[in-house]
């Protein structure tokens, strides 16, 4: 605040004796250090979570893992096969949910940005994404698996979707509003209508973004456990029916970490690796996307859809 | 959306040269454009409205399944120490307290991390360190509290119990809130690992919101003499202060709800923890514990009140935080203009 600066007390000391100064200079130099204390810290967790995980993983961490069921307590080998399917059903059901939702809900906001509505969805998108996501779990148990009286892989892709939807429409949003005004402009004066000036210019544009942004929400789905507890509520056999419990890979380490038996542990280990690797290669994946897309909207403003489709 | 059946016609007829140029979408098309701008229309404003919507039903969904529990015995719920389905004692007050007290010593050892690694990453760091100190940083952010939950139940409990904790217990005895049994998972493992979870959210707001301090204050403090860490505590921090707040607040709503985690290296136990190496239990792991064996029509409607008073509690934080972090953006915004 330009206050401090000013006015009242004065805060850089005027006096220039040398001794002072050192000591000022030598109070920088601390807190300059302290600083670089402090990011090694943070850091440090990151790098030991890493390691753990690679060492501790390595021993079940096979072509088996993919393709076996898990084994039985105490016997060693088997994998996560059922467990990885799960995890991408349910992925696939919470996109389908999620993505179309708040690709529209991101859509308006971007679009009529200075409604009292937008305005409204910016905010609760913004709430929505810090609760507890327990409670989304709860809320879905409650809606979707206590009227039908059984735990469902469904229930667990509806909780899931209910999680992306606000991750989604802030993304959107953002990245709908980078698409320069000038193009839909030009769309509306070649004739074209609101709508498809809206689906074939703008949101072609802004694809790569959306797709970014997709990807992102789809990596934070994937690691969800809570969520999962009341309503895919795993399963230790293979099931790919909608209607019946899934099993999910966070759920299966959830449950093995706190098995006495070593080839369980190991086994979480690597199932945690696996996680892990899924979800920074979406990460990494979207980093792509999105840093392809200034080749990507600059070929488009070249060859918009105006053009392309009047020759058609 | 119906994209195909309007495409062709619509837009690629080509004008003839006689029409003026207003007139030249053919007249029949006009109708159905309209049409589409109002399907259009409605399509997205419904979406938009999923998500307010989302919210109050959820407020109302929980709400309504906790009341039976909240108009019987909502005293006993938040006052009541005892916890124990079989007898029909439904106190939650440990479990609030294990969610108040783990949250704020998480946030206590985070804050000062997060905001030094912030300052460190925007004003001090060499460019070759910073990207990826930025990097793993927010990989963190990206792990599942699931496998935080691992790694702490499987390598930090037991460091905790047989190295640290004897360490603090015979250096620290006395003290009243660290003395104990050291059984590994303690309110203490809890925080910890909290910390580490919610460092990433703190030290990703504070880095926005320290970037959107006008470069203008660095200068002028500069100017006047300031050294280095001067110029961050007096012309820089102040400025970022309540975005700062802001990102703590995200923390602590974060810390708050989390669930898996926490459940794995707490101990689980009913009971308010009188040391930090005493087990403990929060409202989040209650409920991962104990909502899917829910024995009653009470006690699965007593599970629902601690859900609801856990959404009020982080929907409180969450809506002060944003405001607090949106406050920063708008009051730079406008003392540039």
């Amino acid at each position: 605040m330009s206050r401090d600066l000013t006015g009242g007390t004065p805060v850089v000391n005027p006096t220039l004796r040398p001794s002072a100064l050192t000591s000022r200079r030598r109070r920088s130099a601390l807190m300059t250090a302290l600083t670089w204390a402090a990011a090694a810290l943070a850091v440090l967790p990151m790098a030991a979570i890493l390691i753990y995980l690679v060492v501790g993983g390595a021993s079940a961490f096979s072509p088996a893992f993919f393709t076996r069921m898990p084994a039985p307590a105490g016997a060693p080998g088997g994998g996560m096969a059922n467990a990885i399917t799960g995890t991408l059903i349910l992925i696939g059901i919470a996109v389908l949910i999620g993505v179309p939702i708040g690709l529209g809900a991101g859509l308006f906001s971007a679009e009529r940005s200075h409604t009292r509505l937008a305005k409204l969805v910016r905010f609760v998108a913004e709430v929505l994404s810090g609760l507890p996501s327990i409670v989304l779990g709860i809320f879905v148990w409650e809606i979707v698996v206590r009227p039908a009286g059984h735990f469902s892989a469904l229930a667990g892709g509806i909780a899931l979707g209910l999680l992306i939807i606000p991750l989604v429409t802030r993304a959107t949003e953002e990245m709908v509003k980078l698409v320069p005004t000038e193009l839909s402009e030009a769309a509306m004066a070649l004739g074209f209508s609101r709508w498809r000036t809206s689906i074939l210019v703008v949101l072609r544009t802004a694809t790569p973004g959306i797709v970014t942004a997709a990807l992102v929400a789809v990596a934070r789905a994937a690691g969800e456990t809570a969520p999962l507890l009341f309503t895919a509520f795993g399963n230790a056999y293979w099931s790919i029916d909608l209607r019946r419990p899934i099993a999910a890979l966070p759920l299966q380490i959830f449950a093995y970490a706190q098995s006495p038996y070593d080839d369980w542990r190991a086994q979480a280990w690597a199932g945690a690796l696996v996680l892990l690797m899924l979800i920074t290669a979406m990460s990494l994946l979207a980093r792509a996307v999105l840093r392809s897309r200034r080749a990507l909207s600059r070929g488009d403003t070249n060859v918009a859809p105006p053009a392309s489709s009047g020759v058609r | 959306m119906t994209v195909p059946s309007a495409t062709p016609q619509q837009l690629a007829t080509p004008p003839s040269p006689g029409t003026p140029t207003r007139d030249r979408p053919a007249p029949s098309s006009l109708p159905r454009r309209r049409a589409g701008d109002r399907v259009y229309a409605l399509v997205t404003t419904s979406c938009a409205l999923v998500v307010p919507t989302l919210l109050v039903l959820l407020a109302i969904v929980i709400a309504r399944a906790a009341w039976p529990a909240a108009s019987q015995h909502a005293v006993e719920l938040v006052t009541g120490t005892e916890w124990d389905v079989s007898r029909g004692r439904y106190g939650a007050l440990p479990a609030i307290i294990g969610t108040v007290l783990s949250s704020i010593l998480a946030l206590a050892l985070a804050t000062p991390l997060a905001i030094g690694a912030a300052i460190f990453v925007t004003e001090l760091a060499p460019r070759r360190v910073r990207a990826p100190v930025s990097f793993l940083i927010d990989l963190l952010a990206a792990v599942p509290s699931v496998v935080f939950g691992l790694w702490g139940l499987l390598v930090l409990v037991p460091f905790l119990r047989t190295g640290l904790f004897p360490l603090l217990i015979n250096a620290f005895g006395a003290v009243p809130f660290l003395r104990g049994p050291a059984y590994g998972p303690s309110l203490l493992s809890a925080a910890l690992v909290l910390a580490i979870m919610i460092l990433p959210y703190v030290a990703s707001v504070a880095r926005e919101v320290i970037i959107a301090v006008p470069q203008s204050q660095r200068e002028a403090a500069l100017a006047l003499g300031a050294t280095r860490w001067e110029m961050i505590r007096d012309a820089v921090l102040p400025y970022a202060r309540s975005g700062l707040v802001g990102g703590v607040m995200l923390g602590l709503g974060r810390a708050l709800g989390e669930t898996m985690a926490v459940t794995m290296v707490i101990g689980n136990r009913h009971a308010i923890p009188s040391s930090l190496l005493d087990p403990a239990y929060t409202m989040s792991a209650l409920l991962a514990n104990e909502f899917a064996e829910a024995s009653s029509d009470t006690h699965l409607s007593s599970l629902m009140a601690v859900a609801g008073l856990l959404l009020l509690v982080t929907l409180i934080v969450n809506v002060l935080a944003r405001w607090l972090v949106w406050r920063v953006g708008h009051d730079a915004s406008r003392r540039v203009a």
